[in-house]
């Protein structure tokens, strides 16, 4: 029987005529797009599949985080579903890309805490919060606790700052060492490549601009048309969002690095006063992170249905619930520090402070990791042609 | 929303209904809507399929007398004009291409307005890049940013909704009868625009023109072009224009669905290899020119192969030397076996092989030029690119002719008014985009100009429409 008779009398099973190996969804639809490539001109990812004929579980791996699942793709596509090719980038990609936060994640055992993973990192701030709070109010006299404190280590008369720092530095270096071993697993199984500082710099353009949610390649680091919210109309909210968010995040921590600088270098202590670097740099952020937090709420909220990846959206409301919650108590405590209520506010912020730390290396937190590692990769591959 | 309001889309009398939510269909809309007009688009697919071959294009050829930021070099008039003049063998209207060509470049200017994005060429298509400008996502993209544009100047929408009749009396039209959702309705209106396609999807009237061999025919275009409309226009006296046989088609891997295929079926692997026919036989110049220069031969030159079968076969080198395409492509190590793979006779193909192998010259090939590089003694000759085929595995791609559109249409004068058999304009009725291509194309291809001749005759049936009510 010659090959068209045997499709003739058996019909048409796609399945059957793509890669028969196949590793997953993901391979199977990037033979059909590798075929077309009308996407090449949204982002990284589609410039990267043309690089490649075949696509090993370290390349999903490597796309899987390229991929800042904006949705263009999904609008575009003229063999989304319905149509039997049945193609959905940004959902294959997604699923790709929660299944390698399991596989990076260190220690390995943890791995399984990104599987129902909003229920855990709920539970971890919660916990930490009722320590925080219960060992606080166990320990502490209440007329101290309740207690009117200002000026200068009037924190510290709730909670000596060497367990307050003390605490964090310690669940640092498990967070930074998870992190040094999921960076590794990452770039040995996706087998990326060094290539200097000329791409680190290229990829921190693209995080310090998120370059890849302007919806358009070469349109200018801050132009382009954004990406599809909702339907098929674009807007680049979710880009502003997400910034506000990471600039956010990085100013407090900013904040927090000139108060250590602030009591082992110049010797002073907490609380410094409302137009101090530390108080400014913290207020700003905490403001900016609140508002970037609630925006990519909403936006998320407003996904598209077949462009959201469903599985993942515990992990990624868990994530974006507690930094607001961070950034909440934080300046929450700022604005009644010099009543009563200092004490269990502190307790309270001290308590998701801690918690969101130790879920940092199994939370949505990693994304950030895996794809500014995938961005230096895809640098270096553009840059080399 | 449709839903609520589908009743009074359907009681409404419209300044002008458009059939066909296609690039020329929404380009008119769009037109005519600025100017005041209300206008429906009555769309026979879903939202999901809306736009017919739109949905599959990628480009749109356009004159530029400079480098833009998408073209490179210039694509004169002059030029644009002589590519056109080669593939039509000039069996086109010179009025019509004329002002398809002239007013390419302000379409484009056109649709950027209308928020349309544009990017450079594709990887693999560096050679389109100072002719074609790209869809930025392709044309479900830009059509998606057409029709956002043309909902906010109040085009309103109308899917999943046939065309089963127009009322058309000595060239006047009254109204159009739509079935939707099992309904009839009929829709008053005061001009109208057939912008519905070409016949492509109605493998019986393809087999008016080609014979039995259209059954082997697939249709890598959209599913939804039945040509209904231009069969109503027909009947209803309007002059037919271009062969029954001319259309856009282009050799595809012959495993592709029967229809809505689109680009990713298409094989690029012919200029690096051979192309054997089921009697194991080569039949035409694998390397005659650059790929994109002649894939929209192929179609027709597999369509007049015995049972409309190819087979295009490359060696491990040649495999790499192409875009990949979107099935496996048969392998084997040896000739003979392949050959049997594919159903053909493995004697018959190892002997041909051979021959052409004994025929070509030493030297690697050049694949970013026509190196010259041709078989000697061979019919038919290979003219370039040819390299033995040695190096195993062996791939094959079956081949089948896969029709994008079809050419025949209805005549139209340069306001886009459809002709009748009279020779006068219809009055009230205008045709824009495929069922009227083939005033321009009376043959051959050339990449893009689909989409150019849609555009351009989509707002000037716009235009002329809106004028005739004094908008």
């Amino acid at each position: 029987m010659s090959l068209t008779d045997k499709i003739e009398a058996e019909g048409f099973d796609l399945k059957a005529l793509l890669d028969p190996d196949a590793a997953s969804e993901v391979t199977r639809v990037m033979q059909i797009c590798n075929a077309c490539r009308y996407c090449e001109g949204f982002c990284a990812v589609f410039p990267a599949m043309t690089r490649r004929r075949s696509f090993d579980e370290g390349d999903v791996g490597y796309l899987a985080n390229l991929c800042h699942n904006c949705g263009a793709c999904y609008h575009a596509c003229q063999y989304a579903p319905p149509h039997e090719f049945g193609v959905n980038v940004p959902q294959a990609l997604a699923a790709a890309r929660n299944d390698s936060y399991a596989a990076y994640a260190w220690p390995a055992p943890m791995a399984g805490l990104f599987r129902r993973n909003g229920l855990f990192v709920t539970s971890v701030i919660s916990l930490g919060l009722a320590i925080t709070v219960g060992v606080m109010l166990a320990m502490i006299a209440p007329q101290l606790f309740w207690g009117v404190h200002v000026g200068e280590g009037a924190f510290y008369k709730i909670m000596p700052h060497t367990v307050m720092a003390g605490i964090p530095l310690a669940i640092s270096a498990f967070v930074l060492m998870s992190f040094i071993m999921g960076w590794r697993r990452y770039w040995r199984h996706t087998g990326a490549k060094w290539g200097g500082f000329v791409d680190l710099f290229d990829a921190i353009k693209a995080a310090a601009s998120l370059r890849h949610l302007g919806g358009d390649s070469s349109s200018g680091v801050l132009s382009g048309p954004g990406c599809p919210t909702g339907d098929d109309r674009s807007s680049n909210a979710r880009r502003i969002y997400h910034q506000l968010t990471m600039y956010g995040f990085l100013l407090c921590f900013a904040a927090t690095s000139v108060g250590t600088i602030y009591h082992y270098v110049l010797g002073r202590e907490a609380p410094y006063g409302y137009l101090e670097l530390p108080v400014v740099l913290g207020t700003v952020g905490g403001i900016i992170l609140c508002i970037g937090t609630a925006g990519l709420f909403v936006e998320k909220r407003r996904m598209h249905p077949s462009v959201r990846h469903d599985e993942g959206l515990g992990m990624d409301y868990a994530f974006i619930v507690s930094l607001f919650f961070v950034s909440f108590t934080g300046l929450l405590l700022l604005a009644v520090r010099e009543t009563s209520y200092m004490g269990v506010t502190l307790a309270v912020h001290l308590g998701v402070v801690y918690g969101f730390f130790l879920i940092l290396p199994f939370s949505k937190f990693v994304h950030g990791l895996y794809r500014f590692a995938a961005l230096i990769a895809s640098a270096g591959e553009a840059r080399r042609g | 929303m449709l839903d609520n309001n589908s009743q009074s889309l359907f009681e409404k009398s419209w300044d002008i209904v458009v059939i066909g939510g296609g690039n020329a269909g929404v380009c008119a809309a769009i037109t005519a809507a600025e100017r005041g007009c209300s206008i429906l688009v009555i769309e026979t697919a879903p939202r999901e399929f809306r736009g017919g071959n739109t949905r599959h294009t990628r480009n749109l050829r356009s004159v530029h007398d400079e480098p833009t930021d998408v073209m490179s070099d210039r694509y004169t008039f002059e030029e644009y004009w002589d590519d056109l003049m080669r593939v039509t063998k000039g069996v086109t209207n010179e009025h019509l291409a004329k002002l398809t060509l002239e007013s390419s470049q302000a379409l484009m200017e056109w649709l950027i307005e209308r928020g349309v994005r544009f990017q450079t060429a594709l990887s693999g298509t560096l050679n389109l890049n100072h002719t074609n400008a790209f869809f930025l996502g392709g044309g479900r993209a830009m059509l998606n940013s057409l029709c956002r544009h043309a909902e906010s100047v109040g085009v309103q929408f109308i899917y999943e909704a046939e065309v089963t009749d127009i009322a058309l009396e000595n060239g006047f039209c009254e109204s159009v009868d739509v079935s939707w959702q099992g309904q009839s309705h009929h829709i008053r209106c005061k001009q109208l625009i057939t912008a519905a396609g070409g016949f492509e999807a109605d493998l019986d009237w393809l087999a008016e023109g080609w014979g039995d061999a259209a059954k082997n025919f697939l249709v890598r275009g959209t599913p939804y072009n039945k040509g209904r409309v231009l069969r109503v226009l027909l009947d209803r006296g309007a002059q037919p224009v271009g062969a029954l046989d001319q259309c856009h088609a282009v050799a595809i891997d012959a495993r592709a669905p029967k229809y809505d295929g689109g680009i990713a079926s298409r094989v690029d692997g012919v200029p690096f290899g051979v192309v054997l026919n089921n009697s194991a036989e080569r039949f035409y110049d694998e390397g005659e020119d650059f790929w994109p220069k002649r894939y929209a031969i192929w179609g027709r030159l597999v369509a007049a192969q015995p049972d409309q079968i190819a087979y295009a076969i490359v060696d491990s080198e040649g495999v790499e030397r192409f875009m990949p395409s979107v099935f496996t492509p048969i392998v084997d190590d040896t000739i003979e076996g392949l050959a049997s793979q594919l159903g053909i006779d493995p004697t018959a193909a190892k002997k041909t092989i051979d021959a052409f192998n004994a025929a070509c010259p030493s030297g690697p090939i050049d694949q970013m030029i026509l190196d010259g590089k041709a078989t000697t003694g061979l019919t038919p000759e290979k003219t370039n690119w040819s390299a033995p085929l040695q190096k195993p595995p062996f791939y094959g791609y079956p081949l089948r002719p896969g029709i994008t559109f079809t050419y025949m249409g209805v005549a139209v004068n340069d306001r886009a008014q459809v002709l009748m058999q009279d020779g006068k304009p219809a009055a009230n009725l205008f045709a824009a985009g495929e069922i009227m291509a083939g005033n321009v194309l009376g043959q051959g291809y050339l990449g893009g100009i689909g989409m150019t001749i849609g555009g351009v005759f989509g707002r000037i049936a716009g235009a002329e429409a809106a004028r005739v009510l004094n908008r």
